[in-house]
């Protein structure tokens, strides 16, 4: 039987701790922490990181709060039992209010972007025409926003992947050629890569380019002070400004909050939660929201699965896990229209593919026993750009932790309908010989025409068919207008002069892509006006420093 | 030294209890106050709000839990009876560590779940499995499993979820279950 497998790879973030970066382990806390900056922080993923470097490059100190721990290359042992509960929200099982959707957000140092699949795309312009247009967004058109993307690029080493893809990939492309539909290969945000297929544990190898290997090293390099296990509880406001940051620490699992406290003064916040995370701590501040619209219009990209057996081995747990996506049902619908989606293929290792395989028994059995030779095609729901698409709400429980509520509307399941069919059309077209559309009772179909027609009859309903999500945006929209945008063109609260929103929750939209590239682009765009308006507030006088 | 109080909850905010939704919606009220009104009598632990977590299953949980998994995982475990019989423990073992990393949350609505399949009027008449657990033949229990997979009740299905995701990636996660779907775990990395 295996061993967990020990590595003398190399890991530098550990030997950055050792080199005297300054890191707090709050759980381990035996007195209340007070820490003064001139910004503070909240999250580590694709918002936060950025974030934090373009910050200290502009010489201003900063504090990271991470409500998860602190896990490195050396912790990454390509194991799923170890990695879903360390690295993900509540251990890769949260769920929206009605348990109708399973969403996949990471709860670590670098959150999503150490547990992500490593693809790169730029923000689709429909999108960004989009928020022009219908929601007074100024500031971030393609053309504003080309510079930041590039910038990003290069930081993150996002490039297209020159090596074949894998076979699960591989048969996406094939399939989409036979049907006569575009497929084209993705970017990925690695340098070094070792084609494994574990990017969802965490990066044995450093090789995928996360906050954890670049921003956060490189704020940690310039004095910024980290903190892990401590949940950022709720800002102190005073007036129109929010005066500190407090944080309660968390016990050395992550559950339970102990009895000690971060207290965080600085000049300016940043949320940087996640779409969940943010407007759920923006709710228990109290922050002035005189419109109700904190948390309103999150988006998931709900997306649903296809498994298929292939006569010859797939073997879709080895290798680059998706490299491969086809836009073809986004680019021929009007985002306003019918709801499109993007066809991507997913890595499927034993956790993964035996909690998608619907019932139990002999019938799930059967399908894990093919594990080598399945397929599987999600296809990810643009929502969000449809009057009947006003996506969920972020609420509290009476713990204070975020739940989030989403209701599944005919028009979304009208999407699913058409997407399970397309996929199992596929699917079928790359070779398959037995297409399971994942609902019900996971029932195999070994003809596109017997799946069709079984596809047209499905009962479509929350937790009949599965739906899951990998991307959490919205929430806390950014617009002109302060009766349907939570902060300005410039990601400044509308109603708290030195509290900034830079993360996936700034998004009217979904993003209708992957979104960690949307966020590093944008956010480095408001973060480096963060750090001007900062820079102006000090040569003007401690006194005017807003 | 700062001193700032966490601040109360804000009165004008929308604040739901999920695991209220979830077990009155299964139960309907009444069998819901009779569970936990026997419950209390049995002298059950709390869960905690905060401070340390439950260890293991509580005997409601292992018992329901020791009927289903076998069943669950009908044909995917070793046939071998010692090695099965390994592997329902290891499962039910993984399942607890599972619960304990949940967050307190969704660890009371699992509690309440269990408290509500162990209490036996409801076994009988929403589980439809009428000997206790430790005694219900595996047909029995996976009638139950069938129906509540495909209830018209939406909540039901939720809970057939819950427990088929803690199972399956119980079992699943344990390399001992990875020979028989041609998994080799992943690769070693050291030169």
């Amino acid at each position: 039987m295996t061993a967990p497998v020990t590595t003398t790879l190399p890991d530098p973030f550990r030997a950055g701790i050792a080199s005297g970066w300054t890191v707090i382990d709050a759980s381990t806390l035996e007195r209340d922490e007070t820490l003064e900056v001139d910004v503070a922080i909240v999250g580590t993923g694709a918002g936060g990181g950025t974030t934090a470097e373009i910050l200290t490059q502009a010489g201003l100190t900063v504090a990271l709060i991470e409500e998860g721990a602190l896990r490195t290359s050396s912790d990454f042992h390509m194991r799923e039992s170890e990695a879903y509960p360390d690295l993900y929200q509540e251990s890769a099982a949260r769920r929206t209010v009605d348990k109708a959707i399973g969403i996949l957000q990471g709860r670590c140092v670098g959150g999503g972007t150490t547990v992500n699949w490593t693809s790169s795309f730029r923000t689709p312009s429909v999108t960004l025409e989009n928020w022009a247009r219908v929601h007074g967004v100024d500031g971030l058109s393609a053309a504003a926003l080309a510079p930041w993307f590039a910038r990003m690029e290069t930081r993150l080493s996002i490039a297209p992947w020159e090596v074949s893809p894998n076979e699960n990939n591989a048969a996406l492309a094939r399939g989409a050629a036979k049907i006569g539909i575009p497929a084209a290969a993705i970017r990925r945000n690695v340098k070094g890569c070792w084609n494994l297929g574990y990017c969802g544990m965490g990066c044995p190898t450093n090789a995928k380019q996360s906050m954890l290997v670049t921003t956060i090293p490189a704020a940690l390099e310039r004095g910024a002070t980290l903190v892990t296990r401590a949940r950022a509880q709720a800002f102190a406001l005073d007036g129109d400004r929010v005066a500190a940051l407090t944080c309660v620490a968390m016990d050395a699992r992550g559950g339970y909050p102990t009895a000690r406290t971060v207290t965080v003064r600085a000049r300016a916040f940043v949320a940087a939660g996640g779409a969940i995370g943010s407007p759920a701590l923006l709710l228990r501040s109290g922050a002035p929201d005189p419109h109700g619209i904190i948390g309103k219009r999150t988006f998931l990209h709900p997306t649903i699965i296809s498994v298929a057996r292939m006569p010859e081995r797939v073997a879709a747990f080895a290798g680059a896990p998706q490299t491969i996506y086809s836009d073809h049902f986004l680019d021929t619908l009007p985002p306003d229209g019918p709801i499109g989606f993007k066809l991507e293929a997913p890595p499927i290792h034993p956790i993964l593919g035996a909690i998608t395989v619907p019932s139990h028994g002999a019938g799930h059995a059967g399908w894990m026993r093919e594990l080598p030779n399945l397929q599987v095609v999600i296809a990810m729901l643009r929502d969000g750009f449809h009057p009947e698409s006003t996506g969920g709400t972020v609420m509290l429980q009476d713990d204070g932790t975020p739940a989030l509520d989403y209701p599944l509307t005919p028009y979304v399941w009208e999407g699913v309908r058409r997407a399970l069919a397309t996929m199992a059309q596929i699917q079928f077209a790359a070779g398959a010989t037995r297409v399971m559309p994942v609902h019900g009772e996971g029932t195999g179909y070994s003809r596109w025409s017997d799946a069709r027609a079984a596809i047209d009859g499905f009962a479509l309903a929350p937790r009949t068919t599965p739906v899951v999500s990998a991307h959490v945006m919205g929430g806390c929209p950014i617009g002109n207008d302060p009766r349907r945008a939570v902060v300005d063109a410039s990601g400044r609260h509308h109603q708290l002069a030195n509290l900034y929103v830079l993360d996936g929750s700034l998004f009217p939209t979904s993003i209708g892509a992957n979104p960690q590239l949307s966020i590093y682009g944008i956010v480095a765009k408001l973060a480096d006006g963060l750090a001007a308006t900062l820079a102006r507030a000090t040569a003007a006088g401690p006194r005017a420093s807003s | 030294m700062l001193h700032l109080p966490i601040p109360p909850p804000v009165p004008n905010l929308t604040v739901i209890t999920r695991r209220t939704f979830l077990v009155a919606g299964i139960a309907g009220g009444a069998a819901l106050a009779a569970a936990y009104w026997l419950r209390d009598r049995r002298g059950h632990r709390p869960v905690p709000a905060t401070g340390t977590p439950l260890a293991g299953l509580d005997p409601d949980a292992h018992a329901v839990m020791a009927a289903i998994v076998p069943v669950l995982l009908d044909g995917g475990l070793p046939s071998d009876p010692p090695a099965r019989a390994a592997a329902v423990e290891e499962t039910l073992a993984a399942v607890a560590l599972a619960i304990n990393d949940l967050p307190p949350a969704a660890q009371h609505e699992l509690s309440q779940l269990f408290a509500l399949l162990a209490f036996a009027p409801a076994r009988i008449a929403l589980a439809r499995v009428n000997p206790p657990w430790a005694d219900a033949p595996p047909a029995e229990v996976a009638g139950f499993l069938d129906r509540w997979r495909d209830s018209g009740w939406k909540l039901q299905r939720a809970a057939y979820d819950a427990l088929h995701q803690l199972v399956f990636a119980a079992w699943y996660g344990n390399p001992r279950s990875w020979p028989r779907i041609g998994y080799a775990g992943p690769p070693a990395l050291l030169s």
